[in-house]
Order: structure tokens, then sequence, then C-alpha cells
């Protein structure tokens, strides 16, 4: 999912919609991310091209919201209620995703398995 | 005996020989006669010599007999009284034997030859007084014959003779003052051969001073010059090129030996005590000398009966190899294929036997280092007991009754008997005895209680062997080294010079390296050019 600079950036997505759980005083969704246009690319587990800085999912409570919602972990996060997530800070993806007046958020992902999936549905029938 | 010899066959032979070792060192040092050590034999009682100052001219030798060499039974007495001073009772007798043995009239021998060494020694401070003398007096002289011999035709001169006299009184004294701090000490040593550079410089002092003495006659006394002014000047001109004589001397006697040049590496021959220094450019026997002052500064002292066991063990392997003489007159050109045959026979025997040395070893050395620390620990355990029993005495103690309260020596008498069997013990596993008397301990026990140190401090002085110069002036043979070199002694080292400093049982080889050039290149880095980015990778939960 390497991006060229002055091009747009194409990616098969899915659409995830969280609940978020309250619990106590927080609106918490259950997951965990990482990367960021300020973070190190490279100690990114999850992305393939390392110099990669988007936001990606590192973690995922089991029975969480999230889990619940069908993120997996090694997603990577291009939007969250419209907002881009390709080129954020890292300081920027938690304030989106943890807005206090938003119970839902709607993020579009992007994982290899749905490029994968996507071709070989392609490829497996003969082009009109 | 002692109980901790574990009757290995060559633990037993060194401790032996080592034995041995000190018998000739206390004969030489006390003077006894033979009978004392026979009376105090029977009794096992130790006799407590006072420390007589041996001088130079008694050295000790720990000379080491060849082991195996059948070692006169004498030797049980003597130890006895001399080293079981931690385990028998003490009984103090008069010395007053005044027999004279075989050593004594060795050690006399010596002390003529010192005498003859004194002289030596003083003959450069002679040579130096004189010529200084001669250079302090001459400008005077200048000065003074003038107004003796032809007073009424001189012509004074005023302000400016007045501020030349003033100048050559303060530069006479300064030049006084020199030239007793640079020739004038008490040499610090005694060196092979004149030192070059001070004979270059006592010749030139002496010519400056001839050839102004020649211009003086000729110019001035001769034609009775009245130009006294003339005069004051040709005398303050002497006294400047003296002062710059004795700066070149400066340079060359004291500066030159500043700059390090060379790196030199010291090998002790006995035991492979190795150290490196840097020095300056200095003549052969110079640096000879700076290196002895190393020496005794940094080698730890040598002990001859720590090397007694790889002689043994070398011995040993000699013994098993017989060299036959082929060439004998008598054999025929066909016994020499058999007595080569033989011989080749030994040697794979010996070799055979070699296979098994190392085994030896290695087990004797685990052994030895294990009762070496098993003795160490009791000697610490006994120290800091002893320790305890003592306290400096505070403000509420006055009260206590006057018997108790003891002065530093007394406190160290005290409490060194409840120690003494375990150093003494310790010293003797790790062949140090010889080195220490009882004296010595209790002076040094009596120095760290007034100088409230911990029992590890006082354990120090006896857990490593420390510089020669910390034992007794017995030990320094500073009178026995010899320089044994192939190129001149004065002249300069360089660059691969090697020579050997001999003393009586071993040397010091020296081997001489030049320190390389060094080139140092320069880089400049701009402070604002340090700019750092901050690579994080964190994870958030949300």
């Amino acid at each position: 999912m390497s991006f060229v600079p002055g091009q747009p950036v194409t990616a098969v997505v899915q659409r995830i919609e969280i609940q978020k759980l309250r619990q106590g005083n927080n609106l918490i969704l259950g997951f965990s991310i990482g990367g960021g246009i300020d973070q190190d690319p490279g100690q990114n587990p999850f992305s393939e091209d390392k110099t990669d800085k988007g936001i990606y999912v590192t973690r995922i409570t089991p029975g969480g919201p999230a889990d619940v919602a069908g993120l997996m972990m090694g997603d990577k996060i291009m939007q969250v209620n419209g907002w881009d997530m390709t080129m954020v800070t890292h300081d920027k993806a938690r304030k989106r995703l943890t807005k206090k007046n938003e119970d839902v958020v709607r993020l579009l992902v992007t994982r290899k398995s749905l490029e994968e999936a996507v071709k070989q549905s392609m490829g497996g029938f003969p082009r009109p | 005996m002692d109980t901790e010899s574990t009757h290995s066959g060559y633990s037993y032979h060194s401790s032996r020989s080592g034995r041995s070792n000190r018998h000739g060192d206390r004969n030489r040092e006390r003077h006894k006669a033979s009978s004392s050590k026979d009376s105090s034999r029977s009794e096992r009682s130790v006799v407590i010599n006072p420390p007589d100052t041996p001088s130079q001219d008694s050295p000790v030798h720990n000379g080491e007999p060849l082991p195996g060499e059948p070692t006169p039974a004498l030797d049980h007495g003597d130890e006895a009284q001399d080293d079981n001073w931690g385990e028998t009772t003490t009984a103090v007798t008069g010395t007053s034997e005044l027999s004279i043995s075989q050593e004594e009239v060795v050690g006399l021998g010596k002390e003529i030859q010192d005498r003859t060494q004194g002289f030596r020694r003083y003959l450069p401070l002679a040579v130096g007084s004189c010529v200084g003398l001669l250079v302090l007096a001459t400008p005077l002289v200048f000065l003074l014959l003038p107004a003796v011999m032809w007073p009424d035709r001189l012509q004074t001169c005023g302000a400016a003779c007045e501020g030349l006299f003033l100048s050559i009184s303060f530069k006479l004294l300064i030049l006084l003052v020199a030239v007793w701090a640079l020739f004038l000490r008490p040499g610090r040593a005694c060196l092979p051969r004149v030192c070059v550079y001070r004979a270059f410089l006592t010749t030139l002092t002496l010519l400056l001073t001839m050839s102004y003495w020649l211009f003086y006659g000729v110019r001035i006394l001769d034609a009775e010059d009245e130009d006294y002014h003339g005069i004051v000047q040709f005398a303050v001109s002497l006294v400047d090129s003296q002062l710059f004589v004795h700066y070149l001397a400066v340079v060359l006697l004291e500066l030159r030996h500043l700059q390090p040049c060379y790196s030199v590496c010291v090998i002790r021959s006995t035991d492979g005590e190795t150290r490196h220094y840097n020095i300056g450019q200095l003549s052969i026997q110079k640096a000879a000398l700076s290196i002895l002052e190393y020496y005794y500064r940094d080698f730890p002292l040598h002990n001859p009966s720590l090397l007694s066991a790889s002689k043994h063990r070398a011995a040993k392997h000699l013994a098993g190899l017989k060299v036959y003489n082929v060439d004998a007159p008598g054999n025929t050109a066909g016994a020499q294929p058999s007595n080569g045959n033989q011989s080749r026979a030994m040697v794979t025997a010996a070799a055979k036997r070699k296979d098994s040395a190392h085994n030896e070893l290695y087990y004797e050395e685990a052994d030895y280092e294990r009762r070496v620390r098993k003795r160490r620990a009791r000697l610490v355990v006994a120290v800091e007991e002893a320790f305890t029993h003592v306290r400096r005495m505070k403000k509420e103690d006055e009260r206590a009754t006057p018997s108790d309260i003891m002065d530093v020596r007394e406190a160290a008498l005290a409490i060194f008997p409840s120690m003494a069997r375990a150093l003494q013990k310790y010293l003797r596993t790790t062949r140090r005895q010889h080195c220490h008397s009882m004296e010595s301990i209790q002076k040094h026990l009596a120095f760290c209680l007034v100088n409230n140190m911990s029992p590890k401090a006082f354990l120090e002085a006896y857990l490593a062997p420390g510089p020669t110069l910390q034992y007794g002036p017995e030990r320094w043979m500073a009178d026995q080294w010899t320089l044994v070199s192939e190129a001149s002694v004065t002249s300069g080292i360089k660059e691969g010079t090697e020579f050997l400093l001999r003393c009586l049982d071993f040397n010091l080889a020296v081997t001489i390296k030049g320190i390389p050039y060094i080139r140092l290149t320069e880089e400049y880095i701009d402070p604002k050019s340090h700019k750092f980015l901050l690579l994080l990778q964190s994870e958030t939960s949300v």
C-alpha cells in the first residue's frame, strides 16, 4: 500500500462501524493504534512497505467493541468518520477516534487479504 | 612442619629450598654465631634480636641452591627460631657473640669497596664547586684589578657604572643560586661513566672564562686601559655569557629528559614482570638510572622462593634425559647408531613423562590456590576479630581504670597475638614470611591503629607484594646493579637499543622503541548542526 507522491491512493477498503462502549467516564473502542507521520515507520510490524506512515491497528481487546465489529489486527485505517487518516500525526489520529460527543465511529480499513480477495474474484471471471 | 602441607612432592621440596634461602639470609643479616642456634633448637624458643640496621655493605642475597642439593640439617633449628613467633613462647636473650663467620669477611671486602666509591661520589661535586668559584670570582677580579693596580689614572664613571654594578651583583647572585641548583646538588646515583653533557658544559665554561681572561690580560692589563666604564661593560658581558651557558646547561641537562620520545619495555628475567614507561632523550646510563628508579617504585618485590617450583620441574625434566657423548674417543662408527637409538629412546621416554607433568602442574596449582584462599579467609576473620577488641578512647572513657588505658604501642602488642598465628601461616603459604619481621608487623599495626584504619587496610600490606622500597633496606640491593650494554653507555638511546640491568639473582631486560609520530587532523563541527529527530513507535489504545 505504498503511495506515489502526487498520485491518488487507491485501496480496497472495508467499512467497519464500531459502537463505543461506555466504561465509567470514558468511551472506549477496544483497540490500539500505532503509526503516524511523526513516528518511525520502520518499526511497524504490520506494514508491508516500511515507509508507510499510516495508522495501523496494533492490538484488539478480545470481546471489545472493535472485535465485535470485525476489526482485525494489522488493519490500516484509511478514514474515520470521513476524516482522512493516511497523513496524520499519531496524536491527531487518537483525537479523531476518541471524540467525546460521538458514539459511533465509522472506519474505512484496508488489509492485504482484501486485495487478495478482490484479485481472486476478479481474476476468476473472464473479463467481458 | 605445618599441618597444611599436603606432601605432594613439589611443595615439599620447594618449601625446603625456600627455607634454605632464609637460612642464608638470616645468617648474614644477624651475624649470629652457631652456638645460639644449637641452644635454642632444643628448647624451640624464639630469640628476638633487636632489629639491626644492616648497611649497604652487607646486602642480603637470596641465593638459591639448586634443588636436589643436600641442604644442611641445621636449617630446622634456624627456621624454628625465626619463623615460629606466632606459635611459641618468646624469650629475650642477649646477642653478645662476636665471632666472625665467612659471610662477614665478604662483607668487609664490600665495605672497603664502598669507601672508594665514596670518593667517586664526591668528585663531581668538587669539580663543580671549583668551576663555580672560578666563574663567580672572575668578574669581580676583572672589576677590582684596575682599581687596585692603577687607581689614579682610572676615569670615574657616574650613574651608568653604578647601574652596571647593580646589574652585575644581581646577575652574580642569580648565577650563584643557579649553579648551586644545577651542579652542586648531591648526586642521587653513581653512574659508570662521566656524563658527556656535563663534561662538555664544564669545558665550555672554562673555555669561555679563559678566553675572557686572555682578552682581559692583553687588552686591559697590558695596555692599562683607563676607561673604567668599558672595563665594567666587559665584566658585565662575561656574566651575561655565563648566564647563557647556564641556560644551555638547563636545556641540555634537564629539559631534554622531560619530553617523552621513547617507550621503554622492562622485563624482569625471573618472573616476567613487565612494565612500560615513556622517557625522553637520555644517554643509556641515565636511562638505566631512571628505569631503576621506576623499578623501585613499580615492580613488586622479587621473591626467589616463588620460583623454586618451576626450577624443580625443569630439573626433573632434565634428569629424565641423559645425554650421551657419541663422539667420545674409542667409540667406533658401528657403535654410533646404537647410541643414537638409545638417546632417541630416552627422548621418547622423557616425552611420555612430560605428558603427565602438565597434569601434575594443573592439580598442584589448583591445590595451592585453594590453600591460599582458605588461609586468607581465616586470616581476614582473625584480623577483623582482633580489631574489634580495641577501640579509640572517647571522652566518657576517661573514668575507666588506668590499667585499661593503653598507648598505641601497647594496644598493638595486645591484639597482635590473636592474629599472629593466622598471619604467619598465610605468609608461609604465599612464601613471603621472610619479608616481614615481627617488629615490622607490630609497627604497621600501631600505624593503622593511630590512623583509624580498617582491618582490610591493615591487611593489604600483607596480601600482595608491594614495591621493593616498602621493605627494609636489606632488600634494596641498590649498590648491586650492573649495566650490561653493547653500545657505549654514554651514547644516547635510540630506537631498538637493548641493554640489561643485572642484579644479583635477576636481570632486567630493557628494550627501547620510539613513540610514533602522531599526525592529528582537525574537523570542525558547527554547533548548529546537531539536530535530532524523535523516532518513536508509540501505541495508543482508544
